[in-house]
C-alpha cells in the first residue's frame, strides 16, 4: 500500500515536473534568449522572493487557513527595514526589524484567527488592508531611499556563482522540508489540518501550533520583503501589491490542497517555477504585461481542473480490480 | 418465486482486500431478509454493489431474473432498488420536500419550480411513512429518526420495489425503534422486499424472514430465521465458540487517579466523582445525558466554568488539553470519524500523534523507534492493516477503534483512559477483544472511564457505576447492587 501510495505522490509531482519542463522547452525555442546564464539566474531570483514567502503560505494553507496579509507585509516590512537602514546605518538592524515586524504581523494574524475565533481569509483580509494603510500613511506613499553601502549586496549579490536570494531560499526549503516531514511541529500541521477536532480531542497543542504557524509565516514574508527592499533599495509602500495572489496561485498550483492537510513543499516550488518560467517567457516573447495576469489566471485555473480529474481517475483505478483477477 | 434482486458469485478486490470472494445474495417480494457478519465481513461492499456505487469484477446482477448492468446508483434507483445509509445523505439546509424530491423538483417549462405540487406528493410520501411533519420544515431541525423516516419516503418515491436498510436503528431510541419496525411490516405486506443490515441480533430475530450471514467476504449461512437462534448466529458470524464476552470481575483498585470535584461546564453541572487506578468506572444514561460532554469537559476541550481536576495528585488546568494528555489523561471518542481519526494520515501517524515527545530528540521524530512501537501495538492489539503506512481511512471501523486506542496506550504515562461508545457499530468478535482490552488495562494498573449507553456492557465490566441524567450526575451503584432496572430509574429525567 506504501507503494502505490509514493507512486500516487511521485506521480503527481512527476506531471507538474513534465509541465515545468515543457513549457521551458517551449519558451526556448522561441526565444534564444531563455537557456542563458543571465536568464535563468533572473528567473531563479524572481522565483525566490514568492519561494521565500510560500513556504510560509504553505505551512498555513497546509493547516488549512489562509494568508491574504503578506503583500501588505512586504510593503511594511521593506519600509521598516530601509528606514531602521537609515537611522541604524546597519543593514543587521535593518533585517531584525523587518523580521520583528513580520512576526508582529504573524503573531496578530494568529491570534485573531485562534482567540478570537475570526475566519481566516476575513482576518488576513482586515490585516492586509490595514497594513496597506499603514505603510501608505507612515511614508505618505512616498518611497524611502537606502542610503547605507553594501544593503544592495543582500538582493543583488552573489556567493559564488548563485545570487544570494536563491541560495537562501533553497536552504529554507531544505529548513523547512525537515520541518514538514520530521518535527513535531511538522507532524501537528499535517494532523490539524486535517482533522483539527480529532487534533483537539488527542490533546495536540493546536492553537500554539497555528499561531507558531503564522508567525513563521509573517517572518518569511518579511524576508522576502527585506531581500526586494535590497534589490530596489528602498522601502516602498506600494511594494508586494497583488504579490498574496501569486504567492497562493503559485503553492495551489504545486498542489497544496485548500482544504489542509494535503500537499508538500516539493510540489509546491515547482508551481512556484512553473509561474515564474511563464511570465519570464511572456516578457522574453514581448507580451504586453497585461497579457501576463491573463495567461497566469488560466494556467492556474487548467492546473486545478487537470488536478481534480488525475485525482478523480486515479481514485477510480485504486477502487477498479486488477487486472490479473482474469482467469 | 423469482426473487426481485439477484447478486450471484459476486467477486470484488480491492487493493490489499479482498472484499467479496464469490457471494450470492438474492431479496424476494415481501421479506426482510437480515444481512450480518462481523466488521470488514463484507456487508458494506456487497450493499453498495447492489446499489450501483461499486462494480464488481465477476458475478452477475439480475433483476427480476433478467441479467442487467447497473454501474451508477441513479441506474440501481431508476430499477427501483435504494439505500438508506447508516450515514443519512440529506441536505439538513433544504426543507424536507426538497430533500424528497433533490434533483428532480416538479418544474414548469421556465425552470419555475411548482411549489403546491411539490408539497401534495410530499405530504403523501410523508403519510406513507407515518412521519407528521410539515414538508417546509428544514430537514436539520429534525431529529435522527425522522432524518430516517424522510430517508425511507424518498425511497419510496422512486417506487422502491428493494429497500436495502443499513444500521437503521443504532441511533435511535427504544419507542423510534418501535415505530420504525410497524413501517417495516407495513412495507412488507405492500410486497417490497427489504435487506437490513444490523449487529443487533435480537432485532434480526424479531423482524427477519430469512438471514445471510458473511464472514471474510463468503457466505457461510442463509437460513430461515426459524431454524436459528442468535448464539447460533454469533456462532456462524465469528466461527468460534464466544464465552459470554466478558472478563471475569475481582480487580483490585488502587489508590485515587482521577478525582473530580464540582466540575461545570455549558453542558454538564456540578460533576463529582473518583477513579482508582486498575478500577473500571462507568458512566451510564440515556442518550444526551451528557456523557460525551462530560468526556469533552475533563479533556479540557469544552470550556470548564467551575469545579476542579485531579489526576495523581496533580491538577490539571483548566481549558488545556495539551496538559491534560501530558499529565496522562487519553480519550477514544464516541465520533470515530469527526473526532478520532486523521483519515488522510497513515495508521503510524494516527497512532503516535499523541505521544511523539517520546519519539523526540529536540523536536526531531526518530522514524525507527516511532516505527518499532507502533508495529508493537498494531500487533498486540491485532489491528488488520496490511502494514502501518495504510491510509486510516481504508481501515474498517472495528480497526480504527483498535488504532485510536492504541494511539493512547502507545502513550508512557498514561494513567486515565476515557473511552466514549466504544463498541457503537462494532462487530461482535471485535467487542469481544475490546473487552478483554479495557479488562487487561485495568488489571495493569490503569484506571479505565467507560462512558456508555449500552446497559449490557456497563453491567458487565465496571467496578462501579455512576449514572448520568440531564448533564448531572443522578446516582452511584457498586457493581453488586446495579441492576438494568435501577440504572435506568435513574436514568430517566425528573419530570415535575
Amino acid at each position: 500500500m506504501s507503494k502505490i501510495f509514493s507512486r500516487i505522490f511521485h506521480s503527481e509531482q512527476a506531471g507538474l515536473l513534465l509541465a515545468l519542463l515543457v513549457l521551458c522547452l517551449v519558451i526556448s525555442l522561441l526565444s534564444p534568449v531563455f537557456f542563458t546564464a543571465i536568464n535563468i539566474k533572473n528567473v531563479l531570483r524572481d522565483a525566490s522572493l514568492i519561494a521565500i514567502a510560500g513556504i510560509g503560505m504553505v505551512m498555513i494553507i497546509l493547516l488549512g487557513e489562509i494568508d491574504l496579509s503578506v503583500g501588505s507585509t512586504q510593503a511594511v516590512a521593506g519600509v521598516i527595514a530601509v528606514a531602521v537602514l537609515n537611522q541604524m546605518d546597519s543593514v543587521w538592524w535593518a533585517l531584525l526589524a523587518a523580521l520583528l515586524a513580520g512576526a508582529l504581523v504573524g503573531l496578530c494574524n494568529g491570534l485573531l484567527v485562534t482567540k478570537a475565533g475570526i475566519n481566516s481569509l476575513i482576518a488576513t483580509l482586515g490585516t492586509m488592508a490595514i497594513l496597506r494603510g499603514g505603510a501608505m500613511v507612515s511614508t505618505q506613499a512616498v518611497s524611502i531611499q537606502g542610503k547605507v553601502e553594501g544593503f544592495v549586496e543582500v538582493g543583488t549579490g552573489y556567493l559564488g556563482p548563485v545570487p544570494i536570494p536563491v541560495l537562501l531560499a533553497f536552504l529554507l526549503f531544505g529548513l523547512f522540508y525537515y520541518v514538514l516531514h520530521h518535527t513535531i511541529l511538522g507532524r501537528y500541521i499535517y494532523a490539524i489540518g486535517g482533522n483539527i477536532q480529532a487534533a483537539r480531542l488527542s490533546g495536540l497543542a493546536v492553537d500554539r501550533t497555528r499561531v507558531l504557524v503564522y508567525v513563521i509565516g509573517g517572518v518569511l514574508a518579511a524576508l522576502s520583503a527585506f531581500i526586494l527592499a535590497s534589490r530596489l533599495n528602498s522601502g516602498q509602500p506600494n511594494a508586494g501589491l497583488g504579490f498574496e495572489l501569486q504567492v497562493i496561485a503559485a503553492v495551489i498550483l504545486g498542489g497544496i490542497s485548500l482544504t489542509g492537510g494535503i500537499g508538500t513543499l516539493g510540489g509546491a516550488f515547482i508551481g512556484i517555477l512553473i509561474l515564474t518560467v511563464l511570465s519570464n517567457g511572456l516578457v522574453l516573447l514581448n507580451v504586453s504585461s497585461f497579457y501576463h495576469d491573463i495567461a497566469r489566471g488560466a494556467v492556474i485555473i487548467l492546473a486545478v481542473y487537470l488536478d481534480t480529474r488525475r485525482k478523480q481517475s486515479l481514485l477510480r483505478r485504486l477502487l477498479a480490480p486488477p487486472s490479473e483477477s482474469n482467469s | 418465486m423469482t426473487p426481485l434482486v439477484e447478486l450471484v458469485g459476486i467477486h470484488k478486490r480491492f487493493p490489499g482486500v479482498y472484499a467479496l470472494k464469490g457471494v450470492d445474495f438474492d431479496v424476494r417480494a415481501g421479506e426482510v431478509h437480515a444481512l450480518v457478519g462481523e466488521n470488514g465481513a463484507g456487508k458494506s461492499t456487497l450493499i453498495k454493489v447492489a446499489a450501483g456505487v461499486h462494480d464488481f469484477e465477476e458475478g452477475s446482477y439480475r433483476i427480476a431474473g433478467q441479467a442487467v448492468d447497473i454501474r451508477h446508483p441513479r441506474q440501481a434507483l431508476d430499477e427501483g432498488i435504494a439505500v438508506v445509509y447508516q450515514e443519512l445523505e440529506l441536505v439538513l439546509s433544504l426543507s424536507v420536500a426538497e430533500n424528497l424530491f433533490f434533483g428532480r423538483l416538479p418544474h414548469d417549462r421556465g425552470g419555475r419550480v411548482r411549489w403546491g405540487e411539490l408539497y401534495d406528493e410530499s405530504e403523501k410520501l410523508l403519510a406513507e411513512v407515518g412521519l407528521e411533519v410539515d414538508p417546509k420544515t428544514k430537514v436539520g431541525h429534525l431529529g435522527v429518526a425522522a432524518q430516517q423516516l424522510v430517508e425511507i419516503a424518498r425511497a419510496l418515491s422512486f417506487a422502491a420495489k428493494v429497500i436495502i436498510m443499513d444500521e437503521p436503528t443504532s441511533a435511535l431510541s427504544p419507542r423510534e425503534i418501535e415505530k420504525l419496525f410497524v413501517l417495516v411490516a407495513r412495507l412488507k405486506a405492500r410486497g417490497v422486499g427489504l435487506v437490513y443490515v444490523s449487529h443487533k441480533l435480537d432485532e434480526i430475530m424479531a423482524l427477519a424472514d430469512r438471514v445471510t450471514v458473511l464472514r471474510d467476504g463468503q457466505r457461510v449461512a442463509c437460513k430461515e430465521t426459524v431454524d436459528l437462534d442468535e448464539d447460533r448466529l454469533i456462532e456462524l458470524m465469528v466461527g468460534r465458540e464466544l464465552g459470554q464476552g466478558f472478563p471475569a470481575a475481582g480487580r483490585e483498585p488502587g489508590e485515587n487517579v482521577l478525582e473530580v470535584q464540582g466540575l461545570t461546564t455549558d453542558q454538564v453541572q456540578d460533576i463529582s466523582f473518583r477513579v482508582c487506578a486498575g478500577e473500571i468506572v462507568g458512566f451510564s444514561g440515556l442518550m444526551g445525558a451528557g456523557r460525551t460532554e462530560l468526556a469533552r469537559g475533563l479533556m479540557g476541550v469544552d470550556r470548564r466554568l467551575a469545579g476542579s481536576v485531579v489526576i495523581a495528585g496533580v491538577p490539571v488546568p483548566a481549558n488545556k488539553p495539551p496538559a491534560a494528555r501530558n499529565l496522562g489523561l487519553g480519550l477514544v471518542p464516541e465520533d470515530r470519524r469527526a473526532d478520532g481519526v486523521f483519515a488522510q494520515l497513515s495508521v503510524r501517524e494516527n497512532t503516535s500523534v499523541a505521544a511523539l515527545e517520546q519519539f523526540c530528540r529536540l523536536g526531531y521524530v526518530q522514524g525507527g523507534l516511532e516505527r518499532r512501537q507502533v508495529g508493537g501495538l498494531v500487533e498486540r492489539l491485532k489491528v488488520r492493516t496490511p502494514d502501518q503506512e495504510q491510509e486510516m481511512a481504508k481501515l474498517s471501523g472495528g480497526n480504527q477503534q483498535k488504532a485510536l486506542l492504541a494511539r493512547w496506550l502507545l502513550k508512557e504515562n498514561l494513567k486515565v483512559l476515557l473511552i466514549d461508545e466504544p463498541t457503537r457499530g462494532i462487530d461482535v468478535g471485535a467487542k469481544a477483544e475490546i473487552y478483554q482490552l479495557l479488562d487487561e488495562l485495568a488489571r495493569g494498573g490503569l484506571a479505565v472511564v467507560l462512558l456508555s449507553s449500552e446497559m449490557p456492557e456497563i453491567l458487565g465490566l465496571c467496578d462501579r457505576i455512576y449514572v448520568m441524567s440531564q448533564g448531572r450526575i443522578a446516582a452511584e451503584y457498586g457493581r453488586a447492587e446495579a441492576t438494568p432496572e435501577k440504572l435506568l430509574a435513574s436514568a430517566l429525567p425528573n419530570v415535575y
